[in-house]
């Protein structure tokens, strides 16, 4: 099963298929629940069925008492253990005290209340099924916005306004702008709470060693060696006397970007009890408990120019926080504002966000995180710009765009945009889509009577998760390589890929930077006790970071091989070619393997210089990265169901230099079918009373095989200054430009009906009825 | 209860509960870890397996209903160390990322294959709807189905 590539082949930029593959498809690779222990226990949480009550009384004893059964444990026992940490800071943020199972009071449907832990999966559950708790019901609120008004339940009885905080950001002179304009339009728009539903639920296996004072804990996670520190801080333990190890990780989207009650409480049992355990989320609890993303009300005002030029924006945000905050929480809505103009000039902004508490699972980072919402908003208000002074949408765009003479831009909202050609990505979509035919194509049907749609969004957003000032827990990256005595390399990297393919695009790096055969490399990570600490991977981050900070990670060994270089061959001028370190001058080679054998043989080694081949780097980026790129939509909608088919999806994205295009094209696929599950088709939805009435597969509608176009992507190439592989990410950007160009292609659709905006999902139902009655339904 | 059955071509019996699930049996009872539980509810198809020829989901069976039957896992379809081509074609075509789905989603694609050599791509999204999968947005692993189907002709 090896990958045969000739040896001298340059391997970045190639599509070569993954290295991770093998042990993925044939069953053999080791998720979470996969891991079997000595004595192993297993863990099942009781948990609330309401969305806001008090705990009058639990009664365990008959739970206690089942087969099988080791331990009963409920709050009053875990009260020391935590808080559940919030890593984001804003002024004056409410933070209230989240503690791994509820006290006396529970805030959400799901909140964990007691746990049962036996000898069997199956004992467990029979077991959480006869502990008794007697709640008294108080009345819920799960809407952000009837939760502000006055006389509303209170999430928190010592935070009555349900306000978790208030966050203010100008830039230039908003009011003047406004003063100025010759239009201005005003829109409210929603982005709908999701579940982001990676396909491997949440699951935690917890061993204390008692004899040893250690503490190993797999987790399916996207940050180990975060949660390292944070559970460790939560349970007392002293860090170094815990060991975290993401084995296989099966999707995260953001979700798995977090430290959980879970995964301090099955460290807490284990310790208690003396065994292994293992907790393994179910679905249902998955969607009740692990984050949700999104959970916008936003109102939006742009100030115009006749001519379309846009003057300044004015946004409000209203974020559904949920009941408490997890890691990220707060901090999401914040990336929004920082996106808010998009990549057009616009020099003047307002923004102001509202926090606000609800009876629901916490929101937080879910693929994309705050920039979704930030792109939806703006790409529907250029189309609503334009609609109202009559011009045409790629027009508009191209009107505002930051030319490529601008760059490094700095935007209103504090950031500076590294280079971009916004003109390109969108350039090349019109050309594949036949911008004119199409326009002509819907003037025919709509004689007939048929509603075709076309849309478009030209988005940028924010990856490479970013300089350490900008990001709560260090945005920085780590790598070692080391070369064994052997010449085989390892790579070891604080990245934390559960799906990205890092293992072939890291290799891919270092096969060319030290002229090795790939299968010479291995890249190692998501383990605390072999890995140096690390970040890990979110945010569009791996390759444009943990990529980067590997790429220095082999310049610095690089720097060391040539020492040993001018040793043994008589000059430090050396080149890496076919497994060779050659001399530059004389033509002369040693194999790499012989001078790593020689370094760590240390017989005679060059003046101060230590044995042994090893490199760590430790990479902090001087800025984010600003990818972007131009989706179009052709739609059709059923006037007679309400259906809304895809003709065809156009997708041009440029993410700087490209290492793997096999990979990126799979991120941009997966991310366009998140997007246009966002548009199309998905939403949690909660009733009044807090109950998540979409909580399972049959009542929340992920996109499936069939229901999904083919998706025709391309891409441009404008390479970062950021980092030295011109590398700009490309995780979250499928999504981000996915939503805007479906709903901007619906709404177009149906404009000649006088509608001029429509909140997702874009439900059969609601289309229908826009359909059958225009602008006024 | 007692049950015997063929898995992999190797026979199994064991004595289990009747309430246990066939997935749970497969992977915690025989120890194989390759079928996936990603719902519970029959609606994602993480556990897919063939039962007698038919693919079938496991976590809405118990072990008991598979007394006497053939069963093959992700683990018995490449034969001789040879991969079975449609795990060649899922990893030519990159038709996964997290891998979570990928067993079921190999043991659908194995299914529609024997079923209709000749796949077109309506037929390959269809046979592959009882299939969830949150990474790729299905546009490799049609690929993927459709090489598979041509490099058994």
């Amino acid at each position: 099963m090896a990958t045969t590539i000739t040896k001298t082949e340059t391997l970045v930029g190639k599509r070569i298929r993954r290295r991770e593959d093998p042990r993925l498809i044939t069953g053999t690779a080791t998720y979470v629940e996969d891991i079997q222990l000595p004595g192993m226990h297993y863990a099942a949480i009781v948990r609330s069925p309401h969305g806001a009550a008090k705990i009058r009384s639990i009664d365990t004893k008959a739970a206690a008492a089942a087969p099988g059964v080791a331990a009963v444990f409920t709050g009053k026992d875990t009260e020391k253990v935590g808080p559940v940490p919030c890593g984001a800071s804003l002024p004056d943020l409410r933070v209230p005290h989240h503690y791994i199972l509820a006290i006396d009071r529970v805030y959400f449907v799901g909140h964990p209340v007691a746990v049962v832990v036996a000898t069997d999966r199956y004992l467990a559950r029979d077991a959480a099924d006869l502990i008794e708790i007697d709640y008294e019901v108080l009345q819920a609120v799960a809407d952000p916005e009837k939760a502000l008004a006055p006389g509303a339940p209170a999430v928190h009885p010592e935070w009555p306004d349900n306000t978790a905080f208030n966050y203010h950001q100008e830039g230039g002179d908003i009011d003047k702008a406004f003063a100025e304009a010759d239009v201005v339009v005003k829109q409210r728009i929603t982005s709908q709470r999701l579940v982001p539903n990676a396909m491997e639920t949440r699951g935690v296996v917890a061993e204390w060693r008692g004899a040893d004072r250690q503490l190993n804990l797999y987790t399916s996670t996207q940050i180990p060696h975060l949660v390292r520190t944070l559970v460790a801080g939560m349970l007392g333990l002293e860090e170094n006397r815990m060991r975290v190890i993401a084995p296989e990780v099966g999707g995260g989207f953001g979700s798995k970007l977090n430290v959980y009650a879970e995964e301090a409480l099955m460290g807490f049992v284990s310790m208690k009890i003396g065994k292994p355990v293992k907790w393994i989320e179910s679905r249902r609890e998955n969607f009740l408990t692990t984050i949700h993303g999104r959970g916008h009300v936003d109102y939006y005002e742009v100030a115009a120019k006749k001519d379309g030029t846009i003057l300044g924006i004015k946004l409000k945000i209203i974020q559904d926080l949920g009941a408490y905050h997890q890691l990220l929480t707060p901090a999401i809505p914040t990336l929004s504002v920082l996106m808010m103009p998009g990549i057009y000039r616009a020099r003047n902004i307002r923004a102001d966000i509202v926090g606000v508490f609800t009876n629901c699972v916490p929101t937080d980072a879910y693929r994309g995180a705050g920039r979704p919402e930030a792109t939806h908003g703006i790409e529907r208000m250029v189309d609503i710009l334009a609609d109202e002074i009559g011009m045409d949408p790629v027009e508009i765009r191209r009107k505002n765009f930051v030319t490529n003479e601008e760059f490094p831009y700095p935007t209103a909202t504090g950031l500076i945009y590294d280079s971009g050609n916004y003109a390109a990505p969108l350039d090349k979509a019109i050309g594949i889509v036949d911008y004119a035919k199409v326009r002509q194509e819907q003037a025919e049907a709509r004689k007939q009577g048929r509603l075709l749609g076309v849309g478009l969004s030209t988005y940028g957003e924010i990856c490479a998760m970013g300089p350490s000032p900008a990001t709560p827990a260090g945005g920085w990256e780590s790598a070692t390589v080391k070369i064994e005595p052997s010449g085989k390399v390892t790579v070891m990297t604080g990245s934390c890929h559960h799906g990205q393919g890092e293992e072939t695009t890291f290799a891919q790096i270092a096969a060319d930077e030290l002229g090795v055969d790939i299968d010479d490399i291995l890249v190692v990570r998501g383990d605390t006790a072999i890995v140096q600490y690390g970040i890990g991977t979110f945010g569009s981050r791996g390759t444009a970071i943990g990529g980067t900070a590997l790429y220095f990670a082999l310049q610095d060994l690089k720097a060391k091989v040539k020492v040993f270089g001018a040793m043994l061959l008589e000059s430090d001028d050396v080149s890496f070619s076919g497994g060779q370190v050659i001399c530059n001058k004389t033509g002369k080679t040693k194999a790499l393997a012989e001078v790593a054998g020689a370094s760590y043989r240390a017989m005679k080694l060059p003046p101060n210089t230590e044995p042994g081949l090893l490199a760590t780097h430790f990479w902090e980026p001087p800025n984010f990265t600003f990818p972007f790129g131009a989706h179009i939509v052709l739609t059709e909608v059923h006037k007679d169901t309400g259906n809304i088919t895809i003709r065809r999806y156009i997708a041009v994205d440029d993410c700087g230099n490209i290492i793997n295009p096999l990979i990126v094209d799979g991120q941009v696929h997966g991310g366009v079918a998140q997007g246009l599950g966002q548009a199309l088709w998905e939403q949690a939805v909660y009733d009044d009373n807090g109950q998540l009435i979409t909580g399972e597969y049959m009542d929340y509608t992920m996109p499936r095989a069939h229901m999904m176009p083919w998706i025709e992507n391309d891409h441009t190439i404008t390479p970062t200054n950021v980092n030295p592989l011109g590398v700009k990410g490309v995780g979250e950007a499928g999504t981000i430009g996915c939503s805007p160009a479906v709903v901007n292609s619906v709404v177009d659709a149906l404009s000649h009906l006088g509608v001029r905006h429509i909140d997702m999902p874009l439900t059969p139902e609601k289309i229908w009825k826009l359909a059958n009655a225009g602008g006024n339904n | 209860m007692k049950i015997n059955l063929t898995i992999n071509k190797k026979r199994y019996s064991h004595d289990v509960e009747p309430r246990l699930l066939l997935v749970h049996y497969l992977r915690e009872t025989v120890g194989l870890t390759g079928t996936h539980t990603g719902c519970e509810t029959s609606l994602c198809g993480a556990c897919t397996v063939e039962l007698d020829g038919k693919a079938v989901k496991s976590c809405t069976m118990f072990a008991v209903q598979a007394d006497g039957a053939n069963v093959t896992t992700i683990e018995g379809i490449a034969s001789d160390g040879k991969l079975h081509r449609v795990q060649e074609a899922f990893w030519n075509e990159h038709g996964l990322q997290c891998g979570f789905c990928t067993p079921g989603m190999i043991m659908a694609s194995k299914q529609i294959i024997d079923r209709n050599g000749t796949p077109s791509e309506a037929e390959i999204r269809h046979g592959l709807e009882g299939n969830l999968c949150r990474c790729t947005g299905y546009q490799h692993i049609v690929n993927a189905v459709k090489a598979a189907a041509a490099a058994g002709r």
